[in-house]
């Protein structure tokens, strides 16, 4: 990707099918720029974890990801050694002294590299996914902190593992719990938030760009009435687009009452929710079609 | 002549450098940390983007020093106010002035067209064509001699001339075509425009920059009186609700008396050759505390009742032990309204109407439902239930039955007071917080997030219930 100014940022981001709004793509850029790790923040389904992915798509970079959840521990982020093979190395190697049995099952060969290692390792330049970070516990993010600020992980037994390239690190967070400052301060701060109408259509539209645009209007205004609601789950851009192609397959015309009816559930997954939305935008639907819908 | 606005401004180095050190001093005055690698990490942010646009100047900033909502929120006040000045103050020293062509035109303008373009470009959102509307505004409004001196009545007065207001838009009066509704954000960024046009014809007026004041609390704080939008306190309370879900799931299995998980030591073990070197422990279930919420809905405190009821609402989505009461003079259980309706208005209007708590005097008597919780209730309490009343401790001179609330701190395991006065209020008046306070785990003023995110940390985090 070239990354000569923030507009040919967005122009490649677009390319390869992700639609960024200014801030997303000057942190982009800044990011590639300053070698910095970016943080993105954002309600569920704004497309945090995509940009992550255009990012990889777009500098040709291989994407490596880093899945976070409670209990998510150093043996399976960083790296572990291979134990199995280790035992074998002593074992197999009857006669030599302990002296070379010693310093060689601690050597490369015996390393089982995880995510974060391999990003680190990797002769290629990357894009390092850490994904919901905010779902490990505060010592996990500490033990990042090496590596965001700089690019190197220690092994005792081996030595530092410094980066040869610079990977992008894309960090995201649901917002579940607050980061430490040090995490924080380490990063570029990027709030996602759910699309102005216009990119929200141009969004739907690159996905499904057999819908006819008044319909995709129509459909973007009704997810945010729905959005605007107070639910549990409120629909995400995934979610619209699903409901997009779900509208194509049935060959609607016009997003009335019946259609919405049968093809809500696309869009609102909760019990409750699916009751409040049919209550109050269903029926709005179904009163004649407003002049310029 | 002498500044009233500090020293700073005036003798400071020239240059984007210290102007910006100084933007991060009143940052950090607000509350926002920002350390000094924050600010390398501007300055090295903003050799890479032009200059000329604000946008990427202003995202660039940001990006770098606000790391979170709540700070983007401060520095966006403070990114305008700040530039704003800055240019002002430039002005004023260089003498530069546009009093002479600033309202051109002013003159001929008929209101009622001037209306109507203010409503298109509010709805249309045109950043640029709402500025120079809110000059002709002002002009026109000078015009008719109305003028207060004071900028935020102006303002209003000025809004309130051309009847506008957010939300539905009551049809015209010829009873043509109706109007499209005015999104309450767009008519901020209008009376934005308004206050800052005000702001610059005063300063120039005066040659002198008014004092610079901290934010008032209000202006970052959540909304709390009713007229205001629900919806920004419940995006306000909905954030909590996911941080009231995972507290406590960090102290998971940290603290001590864990039990072994035989199973997952044996798998363990495997790695080791069978020696269990590695004992794997039983996660430790957070306990899930029992709630009792009291929430005072008499007029005394009407601005703060509605952030309490949503709070009880969200409370609600998040602990399964929970039941609710309304009180004024008497005291009404309304768990089930809130089990069963989950749209925040409806909850209110039904509270109102069904809740029959106020008695005749509509005044909070808390003595009596003290009396009447402790009669009805107090069987259902033990060590590990937690109370916490919603109140400004305002008995309207009543007796306040100390030893009754005492009777009721003693039977709950914890009892925390929320008030929605300052600290500074408390015990002025007819309010007894004093009496109350001492019977309490823990009284913490309360009209803001922040001071719900202090109480919420003690109550699910920090101390062991039962303990």
């Amino acid at each position: 990707m070239a990354d000569g100014s923030v507009t040919e940022v967005k122009d490649a981001l677009a390319k390869v099918g992700y639609l960024a709004d200014e801030p997303a793509a000057l942190v982009s850029f800044l990011a590639q720029r300053l070698g910095k790790p970016i943080l993105v923040e954002g309600p569920a389904g704004v497309g945090k974890t995509e940009l992550a992915k255009a990012l990889s798509r777009a500098t040709g970079r291989d994407l490596i990801r880093l899945q976070c959840y409670e209990g998510l521990d150093e043996a399976k982020a960083l790296y572990e050694w291979n134990y199995r093979k280790q035992l074998l190395r002593i074992q197999a190697g009857g006669e030599d002294g302990w002296r070379d049995v010693h310093d060689d099952i601690f050597a490369s060969e015996f390393l089982l590299e995880r995510p974060l290692l391999r990003a680190i390792a990797s002769p290629e330049p990357v894009v390092l996914l850490i994904d919901e970070i905010d779902k490990t516990d505060q010592e996990f993010e500490a033990m990042l902190l090496e590596l965001l600020s700089d690019f190197q992980i220690t092994i005792p037994e081996l030595g530092r593992v410094a980066a040869t390239t610079m990977p992008i690190v894309v960090l995201t967070s649901n917002n579940s719990r607050e980061l430490t400052e040090a995490l924080k301060r380490r990063c570029l701060y990027l709030w996602l938030d759910y699309p102005e109408l216009e990119r929200e259509m141009a969004i739907v539209r690159l996905h499904a760009p057999e819908l006819d645009e008044g319909l995709a209007r129509r459909m973007v205004e009704v997810v945010r009435m729905v959005r605007a609601l107070d639910l549990k789950k409120p629909p995400s851009i995934a979610e619209s687009i699903d409901w997009a192609r779900t509208l194509l397959l049935m060959g609607a015309e016009d997003i009335d009452g019946e259609t919405f009816e049968q093809s809500m559930s696309i869009i609102v997954k909760h019990r409750t929710d699916i009751e409040l939305v049919a209550e109050r935008v269903g029926v709005k639907l179904a009163q004649p079609v407003r002049t310029e819908g | 002549m002498p500044s009233p606005y500090g020293p700073k401004a005036e003798t400071g180095p020239p240059g984007l450098a210290a102007k910006l050190l100084g933007f991060c001093e009143e940052l950090r005055g607000e509350g926002v940390a920002v350390g000094t690698s924050e600010i390398l990490d501007a300055f090295a942010a903003l050799e890479q983007v032009p200059w000329t646009s604000r946008e990427d100047f202003r995202e660039a900033l940001a990006a770098t020093i606000a790391k979170s909502q709540d700070d983007r929120r401060v520095f966006e006040l403070l990114f305008e106010r700040w530039f704003f000045r800055a240019a002002e103050a430039e002005a004023v020293s260089r003498g530069v002035e546009e009093r002479e062509r600033r309202y051109e035109g002013g003159e001929q303008i008929d209101l009622d067209q001037l209306r109507e373009q203010v409503r298109q470009a509010i709805v249309e959102g045109d950043d640029g064509e709402m500025r120079d509307l809110a000059r002709l505004a002002i002009a026109a409004f000078g015009r008719q001699g109305e003028g207060s001196g004071v900028v935020g009545v102006d303002v209003q007065r000025i809004r309130r001339t051309l009847g506008l207001s957010a939300g539905q838009q009551a049809p015209a009066e010829d009873g043509g075509t109706e109007l499209p509704p005015i999104d309450r954000d767009q008519l901020n960024a209008f009376e934005r425009h308004l206050r800052r046009e005000l702001e610059r014809e005063l300063i120039e007026r005066t040659s002198t920059l008014p004092p610079s004041r901290p934010l008032a609390e209000l202006d970052r704080a959540l909304p709390t009186s009713p007229t205001q939008d629900l919806a920004a306190v419940h995006r306000a309370v909905s954030q909590m609700k996911r941080r009231l879900a995972t507290l406590g799931h960090e102290q998971r299995g940290r603290r001590k008396g864990q039990t072994v998980d035989v199973r997952r030591t044996m798998r363990a073990s495997l790695e080791t050759g069978g020696v269990p070197m590695h004992l794997r422990y039983r996660p430790k279930r957070p306990r899930r505390p029992e709630i009792y919420v009291l929430c005072d809905v008499s007029t005394s405190v009407t601005s703060a009742s509605v952030f309490f009821l949503s709070v009880l609402h969200a409370l609600h989505d998040s602990f399964r032990k929970l039941r609710s009461f309304v009180f004024i003079e008497r005291i009404s259980e309304v768990t089930e309204v809130f089990e069963h309706e989950r749209d925040f208005r409806v909850i209110a209007q039904r509270i109102s109407s069904e809740g029959g708590v106020a008695d005749v005097s509509g005044y909070t008597d808390y003595g009596r439902v003290w009396l009447e919780f402790l009669g009805e209730i107090s069987d259902d309490l033990d060590p590990r239930s937690t109370v916490i009343v919603l109140g400004d401790a305002r008995t309207n001179g009543r007796e306040p039955h100390a030893e009754v609330f005492a009777q009721v701190a003693e039977r709950a395991g914890r009892l925390f007071w929320l008030n929605p006065e300052p600290r500074l209020y408390w015990n002025y008046g007819d309010s007894v917080m004093a009496a109350y306070e001492r019977h309490c785990d823990g009284a913490f003023e309360c009209w803001t997030t922040r001071h719900l995110e202090n109480f919420v940390n003690v109550v699910a985090g920090g101390v062991p219930v039962a303990d």
